[in-house]
């Protein structure tokens, strides 16, 4: 059964924290349906966009919970599909956005999205060692992360040979600028915003 | 000199609970130009009343002021007894004591004070009245109707059997408008042209009736009662005198394959033709953009096959001018092509068409007989999907409101289609059904329950094509949002309904405000839904808004009782209280310099310029004059004038000056 | 033309042919382009995906060195790297405070006077301006042209071309001989982010894009993103398992392209490096001009 009631210390509802950090609004939304129905990987999610926003316009907390645990957030592939159709022009995207930061600061996600939460754990590990992107460093870094050690063991020397991936990384020059940014945002505990 | 009597009102409690009526008097009655000051319980009662009357008549009033509630209750009420009693009723004020005073104070020596003060501020405006009289203007009456849709026809009848002239102008050759395309109307199926023809044909022969087809409204000068119109009606090419409708030069005409904008570019027509085989007047149009004598010099086959040697190549436009004492807009609306969208193709997809498109098809005297056929191969469509709230409810597209009838015709549309392909598959995806008129949600009911047609609440992403069927993409929020694919034959958008093409250069020429959606703006959304804000001027169907058949007949209907109710007397009374230009003797004749900002000011036109000249008509100067037809009174030229020539009969600047002073 | 280039960190690492064939072309193109000193990672999908601030701050910091560097408009050629920094400078534009923000968090003043450009206007504005005589192998082969999601969405954002079926790429493609189709997966997205981590999604979405492309007859499918062609090229044959058929679709990058219709050698255009090999079907017939005319008539639009 769904009920609105809010145990203890929960807080406030999360569109309304939603409309704060990023100024949109769940309440725009008329549930059309027509972001699930162009979204690519809508028949993937466990709950296609436009039900996401649907768990956050009453304000209950069990929906809520439900939407953060989502799979659908992780999946989302920040197409901008969903926007550029949206009759009412609601920032999808931005939402999910927000939606993923709230689901690591509860530290509740859903379990099929470890490898893809480790994978851009990977990627930034390296942008913030060298300033930009090392592949071999990012696959060695995924594959510690995810263990899955065989992933495309037969690519990867196919990449190498055709000159694809560099054997050392550029490390820029400005990198304190670059741990410098990192320390104020993804270092920091409080959500951004 | 100054012989006021000031009457103040206890109004039970309202007035008397919280202002001291004793002191009121007493004070008053110490005010210079004052002769008689008295108080009762309720001076618009009888009683109330017959004190005004003996006072103006044993004291020789040469004013009275009622102290009491606002004006807008009862100054037509003491208004009326002054002039009953031989006082001019506009030398009649009422000191507004209680929603400016009693009403809004607590009771105390404060509030007593402030009401003896607005007593006293009337005072000084009544010694500077003067009499005034109510302006009559004449009444012209005939209406103009500016479109030929059903609500212009229905004002056009109603007006007319009414006993007064009507002029109804029609931009295109025929009267009839969107109806006239319509296969059936819901909620009842009937069939759209066999209950509108009949009226179309009455407008013809109706003797109170003069109908300009393919003419357009040039202009419109003048003002309620008294309209000064140009109507340009433009060269259809013909001699309507003496064609006989035969339809022979359609027939022999070389060029067939214009798209026909009565089929919705589903069907054809010829350059000479005549809009559809039941158009009122029965008379052809040469479409000069396409004709080859007006682009090459060639061609002339109508002309030769012609039996009446009706055709008049050279034919001008004519301006007819007329005067009227009312307008009547019916102008009506158009719907969204399909190229207004990029997610459903573009417009490039054959088989992608609006409901009027549909409707064509659909009709017995459309392009395919009433067959429902694919305009790309022909065939008959087996999977059929419609679209609700296309371009409407839809901000992205700028379109936030609701298009009302488009629930109502899919239903009818999916209807249609199942009684014509018994094993059809429609579907209609849509957001909500709004089925809220009289057999309305049973005739949603039907189509779903008893035609199988089959609804899906989503709202479509994409359209595409491939291997020659459409592929559309949407979505079952009723099922969790899963995302739905149906490969249709032939897809029909429900697009949204917008303000006819040219509606804001119209509303500009009659000088009627509108929306941002050019939706003309009638004077009060819900109780004056028929006029405008320019008198004289009144509107009804769907050129205001949205709306179905039966409400835009009822509008229509509405309408034309504003304008009879405008007719029923010879002259019309307005009030005198309006802007005056000064005027003296020469060789000054006024202080007005001709600047004309007033002119340009005012928000109803009501400025106009007058030639002072010498006796042989030169020209010694030319002032500001006001037009008493039109003038609405509410100052905006007086405050503006620079050299003060303006002056406001009623509420003069020296009688403002006064009030002021007297606080 | 003189631009402020920010490659990105796919073009100078897998994406390098883009790069390299980029860098190829610039000369007979007229084509100036200076690196933005000291340039550093954009975030892409992955500072977007776990934190929000992080994800503005990368691509300020980027377009604040532009400004420095005096550029008023940054050559943008990666997709994604495009997407991050206008949806940035469109955000920051609105936002005076979160300006100030990330203004704080960069250690540089973001004023905002650097515009970003992708690859498809700075050359579509070259090529309005003629080429005609430098065109001396014309491409003669009917191709896909893949625009991806991010080059014509958000369209408020980034108001270019029309976002459900564009026309730039195949405007360019025509200019360099070749016969764009028409087909509707221009802009559907083909798995983005997920080559490594959701490999199985990117196969799916990408053999929907390859099926389509052959199924109108193109011959190859031109691209204008590293990851788009990451997954079209790199990851077609997961797609071809996925779908259980072949393709053999070469991906080419548009600036590959126009290399060859140039005359240049493919080994400057680093062709090599593709996964797909790129070659195309001898030609016995003059080029199939009716099938790139698929372009259905707008209805009822035909007269004498």
């Amino acid at each position: 059964m769904l009920s609105q009631a809010r145990p203890g210390s929960k807080g406030r509802p999360l569109a309304d924290r939603l409309r704060e950090f990023t100024g949109e609004s769940a309440a725009k939304c008329y549930q059309c349906g027509k972001c699930s129905a162009g979204c690519p990987l809508a028949a993937e999610m466990d709950f296609p966009p436009s039900q996401i926003l649907r768990m956050l316009q009453l304000g209950f907390p069990t929906l809520e919970a439900k939407a953060i645990a989502s799979l659908s957030i992780w999946l989302c592939l920040t197409c901008e599909t969903c926007l550029a159709r949206c009759p009412q022009e609601v920032d999808l995207p931005k939402i999910m956005e927000f939606l993923r930061e709230e689901s690591l600061r509860e530290k509740k996600f859903h379990p099929q999205a470890k490898e893809i939460i480790a994978f851009h754990r990977a990627f930034l590990d390296s942008v913030q060692a060298a300033g930009r992107l090392y592949e071999i460093g990012l696959i060695a870094d995924y594959k510690a992360r995810s263990r899955h050690l065989f992933q495309d063991v037969l690519v990867a020397p196919k990449l190498f040979w055709r000159g694809k991936l560099k054997l050392f990384p550029h490390l820029i020059k400005d990198r304190s600028n670059i741990s410098r940014i990192f320390s104020k945002t993804l270092g920091k505990k409080e959500p951004s915003g | 000199m100054s012989r006021i009597g000031v009457f103040l009102c206890h109004c039970g409690e309202n007035i008397a609970g919280t202002v001291d009526p004793g002191k009121v008097v007493e004070a008053v009655n110490r005010i210079p130009g004052v002769v008689h000051s008295i108080d009762y319980k309720y001076m618009c009662s009888d009683p109330g009343q017959s004190l005004i009357r003996e006072a103006i008549k044993e004291k020789g009033l040469t004013g009275v002021i009622v102290a009491a509630c606002s004006p807008r209750m009862h100054e037509p009420t003491f208004r009326r007894v002054c002039a009953e009693s031989g006082l001019n009723a506009f030398l009649c004020e009422m000191a507004n004591v209680r929603e400016h005073c009693s009403w809004v104070h607590e009771k105390s020596e404060l509030t007593t004070a402030k009401a003896i003060d607005l007593v006293r501020i009337m005072v000084e405006k009544a010694k500077r009245n003067r009499p005034l009289f109510p302006i009559k203007v004449p009444v012209t009456k005939t209406a103009l109707v500016l479109g030929g849709g059903i609500a212009g026809i229905q004002a056009s009848l109603d007006i007319a059997n009414a006993g007064h002239k009507v002029i109804l102008v029609e931009r295109d050759p025929s009267i009839g408008g969107h109806m006239a395309q319509l296969s059936e109307t819901f909620p009842t199926l009937d069939c759209s042209q066999c209950i509108l023809t009949p009226r179309m044909v009455e407008v013809a022969q109706h003797p109170n009736i003069t109908l300009h087809t393919y003419s357009e409204l040039e202009s419109v000068d003048g003002f309620i009662g008294n309209f000064k119109v140009k109507i340009r009606k433009k060269a259809r090419g013909i001699d309507e005198k003496l064609c006989t409708g035969c339809g022979v030069c359609a027939q022999k005409c070389p060029l067939k394959k214009i798209p026909s904008e009565f089929n919705a570019a589903m069907g054809m027509r010829t350059a000479i033709y005549t809009p559809f085989p039941q158009a009122v007047p029965n008379k052809p149009v040469i479409d000069k953009k396409r004709c080859t004598y007006y682009l090459k010099g060639k061609c002339k086959a109508c002309e030769k096959a012609c039996p009446a040697e009706a055709i008049r190549f050279d034919q001008p436009d004519e301006i007819i001018e007329v005067e009227t004492g009312a307008i009547v807009c019916t102008t009506g609306f158009e719907v969204l092509s399909t190229e207004f969208f990029p997610e459903y193709g573009y417009g490039k997809y054959k088989d992608v068409i609006t409901g009027l498109q549909f409707e064509r098809l659909a009709s017995a005297s459309g392009p395919t007989l009433g067959a429902i056929r694919r305009p790309s191969d022909g065939k008959e469509p087996e999977t059929v999907v419609f679209i609700a709230c296309a371009g409407s409810r839809d901000p992205a597209k700028g379109i936030e409101y609701c298009s009302k009838i488009c629930c109502m015709y899919t239903a009818k549309h999916a209807m249609l289609y199942k009684h014509k392909v018994h094993q059809g598959t429609p579907y209609v995806f849509y957001m909500d059904i709004r089925a809220g008129g009289k057999m309305y949600e049973e005739f949603v009911r039907r189509a779903i329950e008893e035609d199988g047609v089959k609804y899906i609440r989503g709202r479509v992403s994409r359209i595409y094509e491939q291997d020659g069927k459409l592929i559309v993409k949407g979505a079952d929020t009723l099922l969790g949002a899963q995302p739905v694919e149906i490969e249709a034959d032939l897809v029909v958008l429900a697009t949204a309904m917008v303000a006819n093409s040219g509606a804001e250069e119209l509303a500009k020429k009659i000088h009627v405000s509108y929306d941002s959606y050019h939706f003309l703006a009638e004077a009060h959304p819900k109780l004056r839904p028929v006029e405008t804000n320019t008198a004289g001027i009144f509107l009804a169907g769907a050129c205001q808004a949205p709306r179905d058949i039966p409400e835009t007949v009822a509008q229509a209907s509405g309408a034309a009782s504003k304008v009879a109710a405008l007719f029923s007397a010879d002259e019309l009374s307005r009030e005198p209280v309006i802007a005056v230009v000064h005027r003296t003797a020469p060789p000054i004749f006024s202080i007005c310099e001709g600047c004309f900002m007033c002119e340009q000011a005012c928000p109803f036109q009501a400025i106009e310029r007058e030639e002072i000249k010498t006796r042989d008509g030169k020209l010694i100067k030319v002032v500001a004059k006001v037009n008493p037809g039109v003038c609405q009174g509410c100052g905006t030229c007086v405050a503006l004038c620079r050299a003060k020539a303006l002056d406001l009969q009623g509420f003069s600047n020296e009688q403002v000056y006064a009030e002021v002073m007297a606080v | 033309m003189k631009l402020g280039y920010f490659p990105g960190c796919s073009l100078q690492g897998s994406a390098g042919e883009f790069d390299e064939s980029l860098q190829a072309i610039a000369p007979a193109l007229g084509l100036e382009l200076i690196e933005i000193p000291d340039w550093s990672c954009c975030g892409a999908s992955a500072a977007h995906n776990l934190n929000r601030l992080l994800a503005l701050a990368l691509p300020a910091r980027t377009l604040a060195l532009a400004e420095r560097a005096g550029f008023r408009e940054v050559l943008v050629p990666c997709s994604a790297c495009y997407s991050r920094l206008i949806l940035t400078r469109h955000e920051l534009e609105q936002d005076e405070g979160l300006r100030r923000q990330v203004s704080e968090i960069i250690g540089m003043e973001y004023q905002g006077t650097a515009r970003v450009l992708n690859i498809l206007e700075v050359m579509g504005q070259i090529f309005q301006d003629g080429l005609k005589g430098k065109i001396t192998k014309p491409f003669e082969h009917p191709v896909a042209c893949y625009y991806g999601c991010l080059l014509v969405r958000p369209p408020k954002v980034v108001q270019f071309d029309r976002p459900e079926d564009p026309r730039t790429m195949d405007e360019l493609m025509k200019k360099i001989g070749a016969e764009p189709i028409d087909w509707v997966f221009k802009v559907e997205c083909c798995g983005a982010g997920f080559s490594i981590s959701r490999t199985d999604l990117v196969a799916k979405l990408s053999s929907k894009i390859l099926a389509d492309a052959q199924r109108r007859g193109a011959e190859a499918i031109i691209v204008a993103c590293p990851m788009c062609h990451a997954n079209l090229d790199m990851r077609q044959e997961k797609a071809e398992k996925w779908a259980g058929k072949k393709y053999s679709m070469p991906v080419l990058y548009l600036t590959q392209a126009i290399g060859l219709a140039l005359g240049l050698p493919e080994k400057k255009l680093a062709l090599h490096q593709h996964l797909v090999p790129v070659s195309f079907p001898v030609k016995a017939k003059p080029a199939a001009k009716a099938k790139a005319e698929t372009a259905s008539q707008p209805a009822g639009q035909s007269e004498e």
